[in-house]
């Protein structure tokens, strides 16, 4: 029974979505009510899983989940990000009119997924997360169900997501066959070399994971999702779904297969180059910042799939801070989107912006801040997450990837200077409402200032980053 | 010494910055603003000049190194002087206050947030100056892109947004493969220490990549031919200060990482690499001499002649003699404050004319006989007249050039002619002949701002014209030691072969 405080916060989500799923059928109009239960639910799991931290590996359930640090630091920034996605988008979803009861339960379930996915090292507990993520993630995307665009993205996003699940099983039931087991470990011990099916069911595998970050080739579906969801919705799908993805090809890539290297390394290096060529040059052309956001993370993708290429901790580590980076600049750059409200509209496209800079100083200094930081010039915290991963690419000698990587930064560039010229160079247009609520005000102070005085002390992140070794 | 002179030195524009970006001004004019920017940039020259009376002249070694961790296990944040970077910082300490008071006639709007760029931009020249890390450099040297691409995006001319986009990713460009060779250096030597490097020197089979890498970088910023054409395009655009700037500061920011990084840490290569330098230098020297005879933009012609003028310095820092390297750091000093000195002379007609072409002048001697003297010394500074600081630094380098090729140093001299040729025909067609223009009769002459700041150029030019020692002495232990170094290694992989 001790082994049940392990997954004490996996317990502790899955009663609480069940309890307001009850107050919600029984108590009338108590959308608010259960919005702020689940802020409260995810910083109390916040609490639970700090508690966790001092755990560094143990596994339960016959082997196949596991807490290590690698879970619990990945899990404290799925729920993180969570409660500040909670808090940005809370007028939002008021006046676009989606706050349904539904709304918060079916983001507690995407994050008791995202959870189980994390911790995971057997393949069946790994599917089951997975879809539980994304069964909850289709109904988000298409939420705002009177707006064309916003069904559009959320069938669009089944259809695709439902075959890429596909393959992910065809490539599990593949490794199944060649291994007799479906325990990480396992495979492990009963992989023997020169065994093709075993490396089909690698790819196949990929696949499908390559879709959940929306890593090129297998991107399609992120612009238009990311276009139609509503936009608290795309704030979610930018930063959490990805978190959880990036550590199940961690310990995918790297438990069972990493003897293997030499099979999957060559997959990775592809996905990462094209995820960031393809990134930054799709990006150039865009009109939706929402858009731009989903190719620019594309880009991102890449970035962090090359520190996995790698194929060392030091690359691992580098992936992990990168992504958590990452998810503060996207958090930071989705709040500015919130604000971009005019009698009770918002506004998404980057002509909007123009002349921000003149009737709304801090704003424009903010976006200024994380759109440079973006790009990865230093001193921003953006520049360090790159840094990390190049560290590692370069350690290992993989010039290639690292000029490809860094050229195609100068080209990402590009469309972030656009969006900056148009804040700073060009008319201003009329002001926006600036009466916004706390949560939104305070997450974008944080992740500014966090992004701009990230230099000061780097190390922090390193100190806690580095105690995760995979290998 | 505990206490942390060039960390104050790096934090206290920034400061000011802050306190400047948050106070409100009921004031249109932000005069206080300015008159913070002003004390803090003058306090600052005052730190940088005391720096320079107790630095210990006759030492080899840096000195008021600051060594603390920061990017625990790889990285440390280290920062030091030696005779020539305190050159660079008391130029750049002192360039600062002089764009600041040239504010008052050039910034017309958002005075505020120019003042934070500024600020900002001087903490960064800074600390590119006295970093002794591979990769504190790199951050310093980056982020200067920032407040650079602002000045010239928001306070620029008709083509400022082109001439920003082009200013920013030419250098962004060059300096991601420095990135990867920063990196590289980590992985083969385990530190990224330029001291350290120093001691113990990087493996010969590496040296002609990462010389390459760091060249690529340095070439763009300094600007070599033919990767210059984004500094005409981002002179003329960039408000008068921010030419200042860019002309006076930034481009040595490049002249100091050759001597610095590329001679002090890759001298196998150096040696390797010194024919292409030479070429590059002396297409430089002379095909920019010519283009810059024909430009009818005054700033056009002053930048390309800036692109001359690091021919110069380029082609010195390579003889790898000690007149050579000493003339190049004389040159950049004294380009430095001549080539402020011309933007902001320009600066002075731009504002009362608001046309930069040099066909509706002429005959201003006439109108503005002050401004005529001055002008006067600039230009003559610009052509390198002896008695002014540019003599001084073009024959230290032709002596060092001599030395080591004859052919290179006589094309050199020709494009000493050149630039006699272009600048003294820029004066004559400003200043003398007839009055074409009616526009320019109702021109006023200097007025006591002005006055101010360009007699505080002529000063400099002409005193380090007439006495240089005080510049030399300062660099001469370290560029000796420098060149120790680099002999040092040469024969060491001579006598290996």
């Amino acid at each position: 029974m001790e082994n049940l405080e392990l997954i004490l916060p996996e317990i502790f989500i899955s009663l609480s979505i069940m309890f307001l799923l009850i107050l919600g059928v029984f108590k009338k109009n108590s959308a608010l009510l259960i919005y702020n239960l689940t802020t409260v639910t995810l910083i109390i799991l916040l609490a639970l899983l700090l508690n966790l931290y001092q755990v560094s590996e143990l596994s339960i359930f016959n082997n196949s989940y596991k807490i290590d640090k690698l879970a619990t630091f990945m899990k404290l920034l799925t729920i993180g990000s969570g409660i500040f996605v909670m808090l940005t988008s809370s007028k939002y979803i008021e006046l676009t009119k989606i706050n349904k009861m539904e709304y918060p339960i079916l983001i507690l379930s995407a994050i008791l997924g995202m959870m189980v996915m994390i911790s995971s090292n057997d393949l069946i507990v790994f599917y089951m997360g997975l879809e539980l993520q994304s069964l909850a993630l289709y109904v988000l995307a298409s939420f705002n169900r009177e707006n064309l665009l916003s069904t559009e993205s959320g069938l669009k996003y089944f259809v695709l997501s439902a075959l890429s699940s596909g393959l992910l099983l065809y490539g599990c039931s593949l490794i199944y066959g060649f291994t007799e087991t479906t325990n990480f470990n396992e495979i492990l011990q009963n992989s023997k070399s020169g065994q093709y099916g075993l490396t089909f069911g690698i790819v196949f595998v990929l696949v499908g994971l390559a879709f959940k970050i929306s890593a090129v080739p297998f991107h399609m579906w992120a612009p238009d999702v990311y276009q139609g969801s509503p936009t608290s919705v795309t704030t979610f799908f930018a930063i959490l779904p990805k978190i959880a993805a990036l550590s199940v090809f961690i310990r995918f890539l790297y438990v069972p297969f990493a003897e293997m290297n030499d099979q999957w390394q060559m997959i990775i290096v592809f996905l990462s180059i094209a995820s960031m060529i393809f990134g930054a040059v799709a990006a150039i052309g865009q009109k939706n910042l929402k858009r731009l956001v989903a190719y620019s993370s594309i880009g991102h993708m890449g970035y962090a799939l090359a520190g996995l290429a790698s194929g060392t901790n030091q690359g691992i580590q580098g992936s992990i801070s990168y992504m958590a980076i990452y998810l503060v600049m996207n958090l930071a750059f989705f709040s500015c989107l919130f604000m971009l409200r005019r009698n009770n509209e918002y506004y998404e496209n980057i002509e909007d912006l123009s002349g921000l800079s003149k009737n709304h100083p801090v704003l424009s200094f903010s976006l200024l801040i994380i759109l440079f930081s973006l790009a990865g010039i230093p001193p921003l915290a953006g520049f360090f997450a790159k840094f990390y991963v190049f560290m590692a690419v370069i350690e290992q000698q993989m010039y290639f990837l690292a000029i490809i990587g860094l050229l195609a930064t100068v080209v990402a560039a590009f469309y972030y200077l656009r969006i900056i010229k148009i804040i700073y160079f060009d008319k201003e247009k009329e002001k926006f409402e600036t009466n916004h609520h706390f949560g939104l005000k305070i997450t974008l102070a944080i992740s500014t200032i966090f992004i701009l005085a990230y230099f000061v002390y780097p190390s922090w992140l390193n100190q806690i980053v580095s105690k995760i070794n995979i290998i | 010494m505990n206490f942390p002179i060039l960390s104050s030195l790096i934090l206290l524009p920034s400061i000011g910055a802050l306190f400047i970006f948050f106070s409100k001004s009921s004031n249109e004019k932000y005069q206080s603003s300015k008159y913070i920017a002003l004390f803090i940039s003058i306090a600052n020259f005052l730190l940088s000049l005391y720096l320079w009376s107790v630095f210990d002249k006759s030492a080899t070694e840096f000195q008021y190194v600051e060594n603390r961790e920061w990017l625990s296990g790889y990285v440390n944040y280290k920062v030091g002087v030696d005779g020539i970077s305190i050159l660079f910082i008391l130029l750049t300490t002192f360039i600062t206050p002089i764009c600041i008071i040239s504010v008052n006639a050039t910034i017309k709007h958002r005075l505020k947030d120019f003042l934070v760029a500024i600020l900002i931009m001087e903490t960064l020249m800074i600390g590119v100056f006295c970093s002794l890390d591979l990769v504190i450099f790199y951050l310093f040297f980056e982020a200067g892109l920032i407040p650079m691409f602002l000045i010239i995006g928001i306070w620029g001319g008709e083509r400022r947004v082109y001439s920003a986009f082009k200013f920013f990713l030419y250098t962004l460009l060059g300096s991601v493969l420095m990135l990867i060779a920063i990196i590289s250096i980590y992985w083969i030597t385990g530190t990224t220490d330029v001291e350290k490097l120093y001691e113990i020197g990087i493996g010969e089979q590496y040296q002609n990549l990462l010389w390459l890498a760091f060249f690529s970088s340095f070439a763009v910023k300094t600007p070599m031919w033919p990767v210059h054409t984004w500094l005409p395009d981002a002179h003329v655009e960039a408000p008068t200060a921010g030419s200042v700037l860019l002309a006076a500061i930034l481009l040595k920011m490049a002249g100091y990482g050759f001597i610095r990084f590329s001679v002090g840490l890759f001298p196998v290569a150096s040696e390797y690499f010194t024919p292409l330098v030479f070429a590059l230098s002396l297409v430089a020297i002379v095909y920019t001499s010519l283009v810059a005879l024909m430009q009818e933009d005054m700033k056009k012609l002053i930048a390309y002649s800036s692109v001359a003028h690091m021919g110069f310095v380029t082609l010195g820092i390579f003889t790898m003699t000690q007149q050579g390297i000493e003339g190049s750091i004389f040159q950049m000093i004294s380009h430095g404050l001549v080539s402020a000195a011309l933007f902001l002379c320009v600066g002075v007609v731009y504002e009362r004319m608001h046309t930069r072409l040099i066909s509706k002048y002429g005959g201003l001697v006439n109108i503005m006989p002050r401004y005529a003297i001055v002008f006067m010394v600039f230009t003559l500074g610009a052509l390198g007249l002896p008695g002014t600081s540019g003599f001084i630094g073009e024959f230290l380098i032709l002596m060092g050039a001599f030395k080591k090729n004859f052919l290179v140093a006589t094309i050199a001299s020709l494009g000493v002619i050149l630039g006699a040729a272009y600048m003294l025909w820029l004066y004559k067609r400003i200043i003398f002949g007839e009055i074409i223009n009616s526009e320019v009769r109702n021109m006023i002459d200097l007025k006591k701002f002005e006055i101010v700041i360009l007699f505080l150029l002529v000063a400099p030019i002409i005193f380090f014209g007439f006495y240089p020692e005080p510049l030399i002495n300062s660099v001469e232990t370290s560029v000796s030691s420098l060149l120790e170094l680099y002999n040092l290694n040469i024969n060491n992989s001579l006598a290996l072969k």
